[in-house]
């Protein structure tokens, strides 16, 4: 158990800066998530604190103590990797015993940690077989296994689900949750999947080209972006920008009014005239494909709406689509930074 | 048509095998032969016109210096294939995994190492070997070899480490390993098959070698199989060819055997060098 | 349960990856500096000299007469001619019975392992004692081959190679030079193709099904999907079976013996009867590094188009 501290972090590789300038600070059994697109630098930012890499600037500190020279082995840091990185040589039992065994724990104590951990992953069935002959499913627990076999100071996910499954991984990711819940061991999560960090992360980090554009719980993140590529990142599909009014305005797809073109709109209300170019059944409601303006300039977004307001909707003409300003998130238009209206 | 394509392969795979085995068939044929029976034009060569006879094989091993040829043989076989290993595995993963980039890359400089030929150096290196006075003993031998083998079992190698995920290491390193433990307990044994290649071909090429064994070592107890049956067993213009057929045949048959069962590895092993 | 202990923290040389490269590194390239690469620099200094075996050493620098002499010799040129017929000939051989061969080798069938047992035969054969075979095989009064083509009709009294009785393969220069060839074939072929197969089985199966089912037939698989896959494999292929031809002397110094006269004569052969039995160790230098520049030369030209194919 542990906190984590990031302190004015670099990474150089010659003229490419892979992370350039992190700041973070992970609270002792907090869950962070650390989400962006790939290139963002944030399997860098993990492979620092797991040891793997020494930043080229910054310090690394856990539990308060200062590691950023410290080896991989002296961190107390259990990682798992996106490939799983099973021993495809060793049995499930010696893959999960491996981390015991290099720390020169006894066979006998080895041999009752790796049925606990098995069992607490419910894969006791495997531990005679080879991994390779495992499913994506349960190479991932045996991972975990590996992972929380030596009660480590700190987990360091780097995308443990992406390989999985979509009707797998969300299984995974509830079971993953519950774990660090039991544990309460401190945990970084690195993925570029946004439902998992909502889902999964007490805080998330979110990164672009290096750097950390924002920390904050879910919510924050959600009702709150801090800057134009937050908001454009998180919700599925993500919030609507569109430059109006000198600013770049953003809105969710949700709670969006559409009329027929020409009717009045109320003061409180922002609204966009836009052609409709495609309607979409998603089940318990539509997808409305919609741009504004034409050529270069045109501007596309999207909008969900009930069953019973797409009866009046026609495709191909022009609609109004109004927004109640309070629900609005403004940015400059130059730096794309959140300002208040 | 598919009868046709199925006819055609196993053409393929007879006609293979027999220009395979056929001039070695005839070592055998010949090395059971009575003199009177060998060396009629008229026989047929093929048959025993007259009855098989041991009497080569006996000669070769009690009246000639074949089974010192053949330790010697084993004995500098299995000294080159250990040395090797010692220099090539641990200098092949530095080059893959340690040095830098320009050491991933470097595939091509050890190989160019390996083109320098043999006729090439043996003037120094036998000036070398004198000065180390291990002219004409089987350490001439031991000593230069690897000169033939560890540039090529590294470039062999170079591919195979690097065809290993590097996460497997990082993992190890994160479970508990030194940089060091991590290769000795996690790539060092997912090498295997490219070390069983390596091991084949440093034994192979060492055995194989003629120019070195001819021409460092000239007393027959250091001599190899290699120089020491063509140089000692043809005499001037008296060719034993029974005994000389079955000096051959006795070397190749058992190791054909053994690379044979070890063919999928070796594929393996190369396999790698290709990615 | 007590907790885990701490993996040890102190910092060895197990953790410091450049020093550790070092050190692994260091041992082999001592080695190759001592054994290879000062050797060679010597055979360099000594190709400029004037040694013999009655003074051996580098001394009397003489400039690149050596290799001007050795040029002005026709058993040099003749040589150079052999060697570049027999490589080139022995190579393209290879190439084209390894690709048969791995093609056969990447299905299964029955008895694969005797089959693979069979084929690597001559590759578990000493090269001289592979020479020794193939001198009795082809001999020039006993050859099984001659006694075939007797009793085939092809040799003899009024057949299209007669009236002679034997071929005397070792005994013309163009047979000579084909045999020497059909030898290094014989012994080469089945490294050849255990690195072709090698390249063979990495070529992805849904790739080859593909092609199945666009309709390409064997043959176009083969030279449109196959072996522009395999390129990387087949120049590898290409190199090693290049080397052990250019650079072997085993075979011509057991069969041949280079004649008649000089008509069969190759490089390696010549520098080593040169330097080594007429004790001109200057001259036996220049003429084998004269080999050296061809060698690296190829080599260069084939990993760099090997490269390139593989980034394309």
């Amino acid at each position: 158990m542990a906190t984590l501290e990031l302190r004015g972090i670099h990474k150089h590789y010659g003229a490419a800066h892979a992370v350039d300038g992190i700041d973070l600070t992970v609270a002792d059994g907090e869950f962070l998530a650390i989400l962006g697109p790939s290139g963002c630098g944030k399997s860098t930012t993990m492979r620092m604190i797991a040891g793997l890499e020494t930043p080229t600037i910054g310090q690394v500190l856990i539990g308060d103590q200062d590691v950023t020279h410290l080896p991989p082995r002296a961190r107390n840091v259990s990682m798992v990797f996106q490939s799983y990185a099973l021993y495809p040589n060793m049995s499930v039992a010696k893959n999960i015993a491996f981390p015991l065994k290099a720390r020169g724990v006894p066979k006998a104590e080895r041999d009752a940690r790796v049925a606990k951990a098995a069992q607490t992953m419910g894969i006791t069935a495997l531990l005679e077989r080879s991994p390779v002959r495992l499913s994506g499913g349960e190479k991932q627990k045996v991972a975990l296994a590996r992972a929380l076999v030596r009660d480590p100071a700190l987990y360091v996910f780097d995308e443990p689900l992406s390989s999985l499954d979509a009707q797998v991984r969300a299984m995974a990711r509830s079971e993953l949750r519950q774990l660090h819940d039991r544990t309460k061991v401190t945990t970084v999560y690195v993925t570029h999947d946004q439902l998992e960090a909502l889902g999964m992360g007490d805080r998330i980090a979110v990164m672009k080209a290096g750097r950390v554009r924002q920390v904050g719980t879910p919510k924050e993140l959600y009702g709150a972006p801090a800057d134009t590529f937050v908001a454009g990142f998180l919700g599925s599909p993500p919030m609507n920008l569109i430059a109006a009014e000198g600013k770049i305005i953003g809105f969710r797809p949700e709670g969006i009014g559409v009329s027929r073109a020409g009717t009045p709109v109320a003061s409180d209300q922002f609204a966009v005239t836009a052609r409709i170019v495609e309607l979409e059944f998603l089940g318990s409601t539509w997808q409305i494909y919609a741009v504004q303006g034409a050529g270069e300039a045109a501007q596309k977004f999207i909008a969900h709406v009930s069953p019973q307001v797409v009866t009046t909707l026609e495709v191909g003409s022009d609609h109004v689509f109004t927004v109640p300003r309070a629900e609005l998130h403004l940015f400059d238009a130059k730096t794309g930074l959140r300002v208040t209206a | 048509m598919r009868y046709v394509r199925k006819s055609g392969f196993y053409l393929g795979l007879f006609l293979f095998a027999l220009f395979s085995v056929f001039p070695v068939a005839w070592m055998v044929i010949t090395a059971f032969k009575e003199d009177s029976d060998l060396y009629n034009v008229d026989n047929n060569p093929f048959l025993y016109n007259l009855p098989p006879t041991l009497k080569h094989i006996e000669y070769l091993f009690t009246s000639t210096h074949y089974p010192t040829f053949l330790w010697n043989s084993l004995f500098i076989g299995v000294l080159v294939v250990v040395i090797t290993l010692v220099l090539a595995v641990p200098a092949a993963y530095s080059l893959a995994r340690l040095v830098g980039r320009w050491g991933e890359r470097s595939g091509i400089a050890v190989f160019l190492v390996y083109l320098i030929p043999p006729t090439l150096l043996f003037i120094p290196l036998y000036q070398l070997i004198s000065f180390a006075h291990a002219a004409n003993t089987v350490w001439a031998l031991v000593l230069v070899y690897p000169t033939i083998t560890v540039p090529f079992c590294t470039w062999l190698l170079l591919g195979f480490f690097k065809s290993i995920p590097r996460d497997l290491e990082d993992a190890a390193m994160t479970d508990g390993c030194s940089r060091w433990q991590a290769f000795r307990r996690v790539s060092l044994p997912l090498a295997m098959p490219g070390i069983a290649t390596c091991v084949v071909f440093a034994f192979a090429l060492s055995l194989s070698d003629y120019i070195y064994a001819a021409s460092f070592v000239s007393s027959t107890a250091a001599r190899t199989v290699s120089a020491g049956v063509p140089i000692e067993l043809i005499r001037g213009d008296i060719y034993f060819w029974q005994s000389l057929m079955a000096a051959g045949a006795i070397v190749a048959i058992p190791l054909a055997i053994a690379y044979g069962l070890l063919f999928n590895k070796l594929v393996k092993g190369f396999a790698a060098t290709s990615g | 349960m007590n907790a885990v202990p701490q993996a040890d923290a102190r910092l060895g040389v197990g953790d410091r990856p450049g020093l550790l490269g070092v050190l692994m590194l260091s041992p082999a390239l001592l080695y190759i500096v001592l054994l290879v690469a000062v050797p060679f620099f010597i055979a360099i200094a000594l190709s400029m000299a004037s040694a013999t075996v009655g003074a051996p050493g580098v001394h009397g620098f003489v400039g690149f007469q050596n290799y001007v002499a050795a040029v002005h010799e026709p058993e040099f040129l003749m040589g150079l001619r052999n060697s570049v017929i027999v490589t080139v000939a022995t190579v393209v051989l290879i190439l084209i019975f390894a690709t048969i061969e791995s093609e056969l080798l990447a299905r299964d069938f029955r008895g694969k392992w005797l089959f693979q047992i069979l084929i690597i035969l001559p590759w578990a054969m000493p090269v001289s004692l592979a020479a020794v075979n193939w001198l009795w095989l082809l001999d020039s009064q006993f050859s099984p081959i001659d006694w075939l083509f007797r009793h085939l009709g092809l040799l003899g009294p009024g057949t299209i190679w007669g009236p002679q009785m034997h071929l005397y393969y070792y005994g013309q220069e163009w047979l000579g030079l084909a045999s020497i060839t059909l030898i290094n074939v014989w012994r080469i072929l089945p490294l050849a193709t255990v690195i072709v197969l090698a390249g063979r089985v990495s070529i992805p199966a849904d790739i080859l099904e593909q092609a199945q089912v666009d309709g390409a037939g064997i043959f176009r698989t083969l030279f449109q999907i196959s072996i522009p896959a395999m390129f990387p494999i087949l120049v590898v292929a290409t190199m090693f079976a290049a080397l052990l031809v250019f650079g072997d002397m085993a075979i011509v110094a057991i069969t041949t013996r280079g004649g008649p006269g000089y008509a069969t004569q190759l490089l390696p052969f010549w520098a080593y009867e040169k330097g080594i039995e007429g004790g001109a160790l200057s001259q036996g230098a220049a003429i084998a590094l004269f080999m050296f520049p061809v060698l690296l030369a190829g080599a260069i030209w084939a990993l760099r188009a090997a490269y390139r194919s593989q980034t394309r």
